[in-house]
């Protein structure tokens, strides 16, 4: 296997993407299936960085205070997200669309400040109950935690993607994946099909966590250091770049679009202080020319016949009889 | 089978529904019929779950639901079709049929990853009846096609089908024939009436007089949220309050 990330790394180099780039991009691409499964069920959430940040705490401290390997770790803040993510899902799920990006972007903010005073707020119950100062120092509020081995291999990336893929197909072929089709194009009838609307919501909101949480600890282990700033609103935002990069027909989008967004920046290089610009300016142009994702057959054949000037084939029976369109 | 007691429901100032009690026994075809906005779907909406009454009881096989939602109705064994079509327009018409069934099954997501027994028989359960679905109501040349690219009377009938799968008691129909020309009217009322030669207990809600006449064996007259006449078909058409909610009163007198 090693052998085999190597020679890809080696083909990949040329272009700008070495073995960190790659991992990253791996990385990333976890946390667009992450988002994916909740727009997947209709549910525009924005608590993912949230959920990294709560994965990324979490296994850093199994790792670096409980000795423990990053196995462990990596179930530890997937467990932790996945739990925090009940109590959060179960009051803000009831909302919709915009609404429920704003209560959970709120999420995310509040992890993060809760992360910026978590020693301080201990240290004063300690502080409290002992009857003296004490000074608590865990996680090391703004300025994070620092020196954590590098401890995330290509592979593990790598096997759980190939895992996480295998989970996808098949969750697609399952019950639950058809509720959460049916939940995202008619919340009503799909009640009426005797599906518990308010249960699949949470189960999605809680896998999507627990993705999150595993791209949490994966990053921390890479980045060596993980800081509250790592996780703010911009994060949510790419994140959610990578979803619409890549469309949410199919998972395979997310991921494609996570690798790409990913290594994008990597491989312009070259432009220098510009590549930012053009990276966006990508970005625009999907939404505009693609606007259902790079990995969408459906918006390619429309793209193309944009640009060859052909007529839409085939014609459909309600507008058959005018030729030509508008435009 | 299905009995309402005293239902209330009011919106604000507006009481779309006052003390409205009316039973469907078990394999009969019980007719709704009543002017615009005299409450027929909300009546509907009240015994699936989608609202709730203010006032009154609704028992299904003796039992009180007027307070259980949408999902767990449907799980008891009461289905519905709505006025407005509301398929999953993306998905193939045989995957329609596929959620419909999403209460009957069991096996829950890890059992498919893992490909338990249990999940394979239920799928195989699932494609069997949604073959069979397809059959009986002429979807099979179509079960491939996205639900929301059918012409509007196989959407129709896929919603019917889509009800059934749900493996009902009582089926609730909401104006089933809304847009359909007699031909496909005649043909849905013969499918309704196999539906209660099956066993099934039917409310249906109707503007078409033609319908309501072939297929059911009684009727309940709404109007302004209260029940105004109820009878046999017969009955029900030389009822002269019930033509005078349909037509108005003769202020004259004179014949």
């Amino acid at each position: 296997m090693d052998a085999l990330i190597n020679g890809l790394i080696e083909i990949l180099k040329p272009i700008g993407i070495t073995e960190p780039v790659f991992q990253f991009m791996l990385v990333n691409a976890i946390l667009g299936v992450s988002i994916y499964l909740t727009l997947y069920c209709g549910l525009f959430s924005l608590a993912n960085a949230g959920f990294m940040a709560i994965g990324a705490y979490v296994g850093v401290i199994l790792t670096q205070s409980f000795d423990l390997p990053l196995f462990g770790a990596l179930l530890g803040g997937m467990i932790a997200a996945g739990l925090i993510a009940i109590p959060i899902g179960i009051p803000t799920l009831r909302l919709r669309d915009i609404y429920l990006a704003i209560a959970t972007i709120g999420f995310g903010e509040i992890v993060r400040i809760m992360i910026l005073n978590f020693d301080d707020f201990v240290g004063s119950i300690l502080t409290l109950v002992q009857g003296e100062r004490v000074r608590f120092t865990l996680i090391e509020g703004a300025r994070g935690i620092k020196g954590i081995p590098k401890l995330t291999e290509s592979w593990h990336l790598i096997l759980f993607l190939l895992i996480l893929m295998f989970f996808l197909t098949r969750l697609h072929h399952s019950r639950l994946g058809r509720a959460m089709t049916a939940i995202r194009q008619d919340e009503i009838a799909a009640a009426s099909m005797g599906i518990n609307v308010v249960y699949v919501k949470n189960v999605v909101f809680i896998m999507s966590a627990i993705l999150a949480g595993a791209a949490g600890v994966f990053s921390g282990h890479l980045t060596r250091i993980v800081t509250p700033q790592a996780f703010g609103f911009d994060k949510t935002v790419d994140i959610l770049a990578f979803a619409v990069l890549g469309g949410t027909s199919t998972w395979f989008g997310p991921i494609v679009g996570g690798l790409v967004l990913t290594a994008l920046p990597e491989s312009l290089r070259f432009l220098k202080e510009y590549r930012g610009v053009f990276t966006g300016l990508v970005l625009l142009v999907v939404i505009v020319y693609l606007p259902g994702g790079l990995i969408n057959t459906t918006s390619w054949s429309k793209f193309i016949r944009r640009f060859t000037n052909r007529p839409e084939s085939p014609p459909d029976e309600n507008s058959g009889h005018s030729t030509t369109r508008a435009n | 089978m299905l009995e309402l007691i005293n239902v209330s429901r009011g919106f604000g100032g507006v009481q779309a529904l006052s003390g409205v009690s009316l039973s469907v026994p078990p394999q009969r075809i019980v007719g709704l019929i009543g002017p615009n906005g005299a409450g027929k779907t909300t009546l509907i909406n009240n015994v699936s779950g989608l609202d709730h009454p203010n006032g009154g009881q609704i028992l299904f096989d003796g039992q009180p639901i007027e307070k259980e939602p949408s999902h767990r109705i449907t799980r008891l064994g009461i289905a519905r079709t709505y006025q407005n079509i509301r398929l999953f327009g993306e998905m193939t018409v045989r995957q329609n049929l596929l959620v419909g069934q999403h209460s009957l099954g069991r096996a829950n997501i890890l059992e498919a990853v893992f490909f338990s027994p249990r999940y394979r028989r239920e799928e195989r359960q699932y494609r069997a009846r949604a073959e069979e679905l397809l059959e009986r109501f002429g979807l099979a040349s179509v079960a491939g096609m996205a639900a929301g690219n059918l012409p509007y009377g196989d959407q129709r009938r896929l919603e019917l089908a889509r009800a059934l799968a749900t493996e009902p008691k009582v089926l609730l129909l909401d104006e089933p024939t809304a847009g359909m020309n007699p031909t496909e009217t005649k043909a849905l009322g013969e499918h309704i009436q196999d539906l209660r030669n099956d066993g099934l207990s039917i409310l249906v809600i109707e503007h078409d007089m033609s319908l309501i006449h072939q297929v059911c064996d009684e009727i309940y007259v709404l109007n302004f949220g209260q029940i105004i006449a109820h009878g046999t078909s017969d009955e029900i058409r030389t009822d002269p309050v019930v033509i005078e909610a349909y037509l108005g009163r003769d202020d004259d007198g004179a014949a």
